[in-house]
């Protein structure tokens, strides 16, 4: 008998006596924690990711360009990885030589490179997190993981959801997803967080969207996707 | 499980020696005050906990009754996904697997991410054996691997060393393994911190073989997940060319909405966090993106036996997030060593002798590793009522009975410890059984009352208690001659 048919062999016997049940599961949790407007759930995002030592910038799309190149310099990266479907106008200001994302570069070659700027698929307000999904805007995974700067563009409001009920929705399960929640961190010396282990660590968020007060009128509530 | 925990004496005497080492109580007695001030505020910020501890326990509890259909979907889907399925029934085959799926590598290192399973397993160990050096990388399992230590955490397997302890290990230790500790390494956190990153940062960049666990599979999609804070683990997971999951059965969720409930208790149960800085999920392989072969080992070692127990099965909704260590008072005190197991603390009393059976001297004892206070009922995210747990196990340890090991149903004898307790509820229920005896005693005692020493000191084992305490006074009358005197003839 393989181990598979002893092993669910086991399983059966072991509930044999169990009672049937059919019930679906109740959820009676919320989908979102509180009544919040899109601006106030873009807020509630960059108040988390500061909270976890995320660096956060906003600007709008036109600034990005500059914003991006700014923080680069700042950073003094002399290199910055590129996934390859990412618009070619934001970095169109940055000094920084590009380096495009190759199966064939080996994990030590990235390791020499500064920076990585990347989009994201969506970002958690309630929690903090940018979640990557390895779309042609963000690239393989190892990309944002062995530079020690990763800088992540999240579209505002579109991205953003409040919850991580709404994140998963919106996510495929197929796709290698990288939920981040803040620069790497570790508690494991006496239980106390500290930041700054194997991922990157500095994470700098570009929050980029109409900036409030930009507009002649208040920003309407816009449902999200 | 481990061959480093054979032979552990009983929890008492295991527990004595720590309580009698101040380093060790106040390592963590700071470690776990930290962490629970800061549970409580991050379970406070979200209102629904109830609902959401609910339906984990739901989830879980309706998955554990499926889980035949459950594995079988799981396999199916992991395997259209490009994964490759292992099936192991017990720690002996899951490592002898792994050990063969390593070799037909080629390789003679993995990078590990720090996995319950493995440890259970005693997979390094194996691999050690086989000539395959395994390099634990979660910062808590490399300070115990390097200070040649065993685990004593769930989440924290080195709660029990200070960072100055922690920086004479890396000091003394790491040039043995590889890139020295930089010199001047004093013992502030982020240093530290610092160290690990560059001690392994080579061992990552080489790696061809990532060795993992997962906090959950989902059935539907045949998705893995593997929550953590470091990156360590998306190095493991994302780098070497073959990966290998080793993952018990009972870490099945049926769908992927069902992670909405655990991405949302795990981090706040565990780290105190709204959400831990890391979480991966992979689905099969990728084409151009991590790695191009991925085995899955389906590990049982034991779980079916406990799921056969129709209160003990409780046991296996745990998700791993150890907040019932962290507030535990005997946990806090007695330090995981003494547990014997690597699963320590209140989960580890009733997990360990469920998945290893209550036949040592240390599970016959670890069910009475604890208070009955209640609290790691009330902080567990998936609600197992562990003083419930306990108490069956207990009654198992004292009475025997049957249980299931390696599938088959065995009787276990009564322990033999217990002759005495045995004999006393014995007699208790002769003389309940006898209204009249009870009175004639009753009213024995009552008349000698005057001759009564006012201590007992017995021999043997009930010494100390003895000693110290005064016996009950008896009443010049039996309750029941009372109530009869002065209620009994009015009606």
């Amino acid at each position: 008998m393989s181990s598979r048919e002893r092993i669910l062999g086991r399983v059966r016997r072991a509930l044999a006596d169990a009672p049937g049940e059919n019930t679906p599961i109740e959820r009676t949790y919320l989908r979102e924690h509180g009544d919040r407007s899109v601006e106030e759930t873009t807020e509630l995002l960059a108040e988390n990711l500061a909270d976890y030592r995320a660096i956060v910038h906003r600007c709008s799309p036109d600034d990005l360009a500059v914003t991006l190149a700014g923080m680069l310099a700042a950073r003094g990266a002399k290199t910055v990885l590129v996934p390859p479907g990412l618009d070619p106008a934001w970095l169109a200001d940055a000094d920084a030589e590009q380096v495009p994302d190759r199966p064939e570069s080996t994990p030590h070659e990235l390791d020499r490179i500064d920076s990585v700027v990347t989009a994201c698929a969506v970002a958690v307000a309630e929690t903090g997190t940018i979640v990557l999904d390895c779309g042609p805007d963000q690239g393989r995974r190892r990309i944002t993981l062995v530079p020690d700067h990763h800088i992540c563009v999240v579209r505002v409001p579109d991205q953003v959801v409040g919850s991580v009920p709404q994140a998963l929705e919106r996510l495929d399960p197929l796709r290698p997803l990288t939920w981040i929640s803040g620069p790497s961190a570790t508690s494991d010396i006496e239980l106390d967080r500290v930041e700054g282990v194997h991922g990157p660590r500095a994470l700098e968020v570009v929050l980029v969207g109409a900036q409030p007060g930009a507009e002649a009128n208040p920003p309407q509530e816009v449902p999200s996707a | 499980m481990s061959g480093t925990f054979v032979g552990m004496p009983a929890f008492p005497k295991a527990a004595h020696e720590a309580v009698n080492n101040p380093t060790l109580r106040g390592n963590l007695r700071h470690a776990t005050h930290t962490i629970r001030a800061k549970r409580e505020k991050a379970v406070a910020e979200v209102s629904d906990w109830a609902e959401l501890r609910e339906a984990g326990k739901r989830i879980k509890d309706h998955t554990l009754r499926h889980l035949d259909d459950y594995l079988v979907q799981l396999e199916e889907s992991v395997t259209a996904a490009g994964g490759i399925v292992h099936w192991a029934a017990d720690a002996e085959e899951a490592n002898r697997i792994v050990t063969e799926l390593v070799k037909a590598t080629g390789e003679s290192e993995v990078v590990k991410v720090k996995s319950m399973a493995t440890q259970e397993i005693g997979l390094n160990e194996a691999l050690e054996e086989a000539g395959i050096r395994a390099y634990e990388t979660d910062l808590a399992e490399l300070i115990v691997q390097l200070g040649k230590d065993r685990p004593s955490h769930i989440l924290v397997p080195a709660i029990h060393r200070n960072r100055g302890e922690i920086r004479d290990i890396f000091e003394r230790e790491m040039s043995e393994w590889g890139r020295p500790a930089p010199q001047g390494l004093t013992d502030t956190p982020a240093e530290l911190a610092e160290a690990a990153r560059l001690h392994l940062r080579e061992k990552f960049l080489r790696a061809k073989v990532g060795i993992s666990g997962a906090n959950f599979m989902v059935a539907e999609t045949g998705t893995l997940v593997v929550v953590e804070s470091e990156g360590n683990g998306r190095m493991c997971l994302t780098l070497p060319e073959t990966l290998i999951s080793v993952v018990g059965i009972e870490k099945i969720v049926p769908t992927w909405q069902d992670l909405e409930v655990f991405l949302q208790t795990l981090p706040r149960s565990s780290t105190a966090e709204r959400m831990n800085p890391y979480t991966s999920t992979w689905t099969g392989t990728t084409d151009g993106d991590g790695p191009k072969t991925f085995h899955l080992v389906l590990l049982d070692n034991g779980r079916t036996d406990t799921l056969a127990d129709e209160v003990g099965r409780q046991a296996l909704r745990c998700i791993r997030c150890s907040a019932c260590l962290n507030v535990c008072p005997v946990y806090e005190r007695a330090g995981g060593h003494a547990y014997g197991s690597v699963y320590p603390g209140p989960i580890g009393a009733i997990l360990s002798p469920q998945l290893r059976g209550t036949t040592s001297e240390i599970d016959a004892s670890l069910p009475y590793a604890s208070s009955l206070c209640g609290a790691c009922y009330e902080v567990c995210p998936v609600a197992i009522d562990i003083p419930e747990v306990l108490v069956h196990l207990r009654e198992r340890v004292v009475q025997g009975g049957e249980v299931t090991r390696e599938g088959n149903k065995v009787v276990l004898k009564p322990a033999k410890g217990h002759a005495a307790e045995r004999a006393a509820m014995r007699a208790a229920r002769w003389a309940f059984a006898r209204p009249g005896a009870v009175r004639a005693g009753q009213r024995l005692a009552s008349r000698t009352r005057r001759l009564h020493p006012r201590r007992l000191p017995l021999p043997g084992p009930g010494k100390a208690w003895s000693e110290t305490r005064d016996l009950p006074p008896v009443p010049a009358e039996p309750f029941r001659d009372w109530w009869q005197r002065t209620q009994g003839s009015a009606k």
